[in-house]
């Protein structure tokens, strides 16, 4: 994989200095149709760092980057994001804090009836002000990024599953946003193009910084992330000795009945005496 | 099928009338507000306004055609033959053309809108567009209700002509009338009144269709099977609301237009 020249968002720096987190939940409550899936979630995201989130099936975690990015909004809490509170923010004036914010949905939810350029080149398009030229030039950029030059003309209908996810990760990065929330972005794929795609939000974290959410269903995943590092010589992830596994910053948060019943790094993660962590992680 | 109490049906169905409202307000506000997607309303616009011709064009021909055959045979009684022109002109300016193109434009588009915008609900693809800092309602709803709302419009204008131009063929050909009598007399019974009557209907109309269409497919739910559901009670809804809109414009329009 070649890095690409994504070029780097010089308001990223401001946020930094003025919000204390890059997202911030405090106690967050939200139900469907009577069924309460948020107890009272509160937890912190720093900037730079990416937290994987945990949970059996409808635990809440896909809920939880919804709000996140205002797509929802809770019963009760607050939740700062980029130091904006979103719970308050009305969704006419959420669409400028959104284009800082790169969302990879579960299903992809790529444009079908747009091309893999088109799709790409979205967020480009819509905010204007960009020259033909430039659009190409990220777009490809973006695409090399994710290994997927190739398949600038075509239609996701006629992409691979693990495809449609990279190009999603390309739409999701093309602007260098300063935070990105993943959807299972493994969820279904063989272990191959899981493995590639794991490395590409690796190389995200490593290389520009970027905060994130994941939410995934597969605990080695995580594991490999908070375990291995990207190097940008050899442009490949590599292993870090035993002792170096706090030099990533990759934390963990597990979900169970709406709460939040762990948040913390791998070792922790590791050495954790809860019975239902242990299972989860067995 | 699980049963529902009357109260919580009732609810439903205001929530339902309100959620309408609120899209429809939403998307007239939008009209002014930037961005303004114009290469979106044009493309909506092809697809809607050339994309419905052949429906509205055949639809409005056969319709001129057998209205003028339904009245010739009474007409004939009373031996105003000569008067089928008339008959035929403000059937079709004042009721029939507005009305007709209206529901065979709902049955093409506001079924496509929802089917659209539905599937687009159901596979996260509204969110991704919001999640990508694009308002829907700006770039998916606002495009539609204009395009249809200008292409119904200039469509009943063309399917009152061919309405118009069927009567003539029925009255040459069939009932071997004079073409410049059914022609002077088609076009001197037209009044303004009946003209305006005959353009605000589409107005009306094409902004029922499209919001409509665009509400049912923005709250689609239940995959695959709920965008049939949406689809099908888009038409539904547009077409009744049509007939029912229509003859309360009518009575407005007579009104106000002080009809003798």
């Amino acid at each position: 994989m070649s890095a690409p020249t994504l070029p780097l968002n010089s308001a990223a720096a401001a946020t930094r200095e003025a919000a204390a987190h890059a997202i911030e939940f405090q106690d967050v409550h939200i139900e469907f149709e009577d069924h309460e899936v948020l107890r009272g979630v509160s937890f912190c995201l720093p900037f730079g760092e990416t937290k994987a989130l945990f949970g059996v099936a409808g635990s809440g975690k896909s809920t939880i980057l919804k709000l996140a990015l205002g797509l929802l909004k809770p019963d009760s809490g607050r939740i700062l994001v980029l130091g904006k509170d979103v719970t308050e923010t009305p969704e006419e004036d959420l669409f400028a804090l959104r284009a800082k914010i790169g969302m990879v949905f579960q299903e992809s939810a790529l444009f079908d009836s747009l091309t893999v350029r088109e799709n790409v080149a979205y967020r480009l398009i819509e905010e204007q002000g960009f020259a033909d030229a430039v659009i190409e030039q990220r777009v490809l950029e973006a695409l090399r990024f994710v290994e997927l030059e190739h398949t600038i003309d075509k239609f996701p209908s006629e992409l691979s599953g693990g495809m449609r996810r990279r190009v999603a990760i390309a739409r999701a990065i093309i602007t260098q946003p300063e935070v990105i929330l993943y959807d299972s972005p493994t969820g279904g794929l063989d272990p191959i193009t899981s493995n590639t795609i794991i490395e590409l939000i690796m190389k995200q974290r490593d290389v520009y910084h970027t905060s994130s959410l994941l939410v995934s269903h597969r605990l080695q995943d995580a594991f490999v992330m908070a375990t291995h590092q990207f190097d940008q010589r050899t442009n490949q992830m590599r292993a870090l000795p035993r002792g170096q596994f706090c030099d990533v910053l990759m934390s963990f948060l597990m979900l169970r009945d709406g709460k939040v019943i762990f948040d913390g790094d791998v070792r922790q993660l590791a050495h954790s005496k809860d019975e239902y962590i242990k299972e989860y992680i067995s | 099928m699980e049963l529902i109490s009357p109260t919580e049906f009732a609810k439903q169905k205001v929530l339902a009338v309100q959620d309408y409202t609120l899209m429809t307000a939403q998307s007239v506000a939008n009209l002014f507000r930037k961005p303004v997607y114009f290469a979106d309303i044009i493309q909506q616009a092809d697809l809607i306004g050339v994309g419905s011709l052949p429906i509205v064009i055949l639809s409005g021909f056969f319709t001129g055609a057998v209205l003028a055959v339904q009245s010739a045979n009474t007409l004939q009684r009373f031996g105003s033959i000569t008067l089928i022109g008339q008959l035929v002109s403000l059937s079709m300016v004042r009721e029939l053309g507005p009305v007709l193109t209206g529901l065979m434009v709902a049955g093409r588009n506001a079924s496509g809108m929802a089917s659209e915008l539905g599937s687009m609900v159901v596979t996260e693809q509204i969110d991704a567009m919001r999640a990508l800092g694009t308002d829907p309602m700006k770039k998916l709803v606002a495009p539609r209700v204009v395009a249809t709302v200008f292409m119904l419009f200039f469509l009943t204008i063309l399917s009152d002509l061919v309405g118009l131009a069927g009567g003539l063929f029925v009255s040459k050909i069939l009932l071997n009338l004079d073409a410049r009598q059914y022609w002077s007399n088609a076009w001197q019974s037209l009044v303004f009144q009946d003209v305006f009557m005959g353009l605000v209907k589409p107005v009306m109309f094409g902004f029922i269709i499209a919001t409509v269409g665009c509400y049912y497919g923005m709250t689609a739910r239940g995959g695959t099977q709920g965008v049939g559901r949406a689809t099908t009670q888009a038409v539904v809804a547009a077409s009744v609301l049509i007939v029912v809109v229509d003859l309360f414009v009518t009575q407005f329009l007579m009104n106000v237009l002080k009809y003798k």
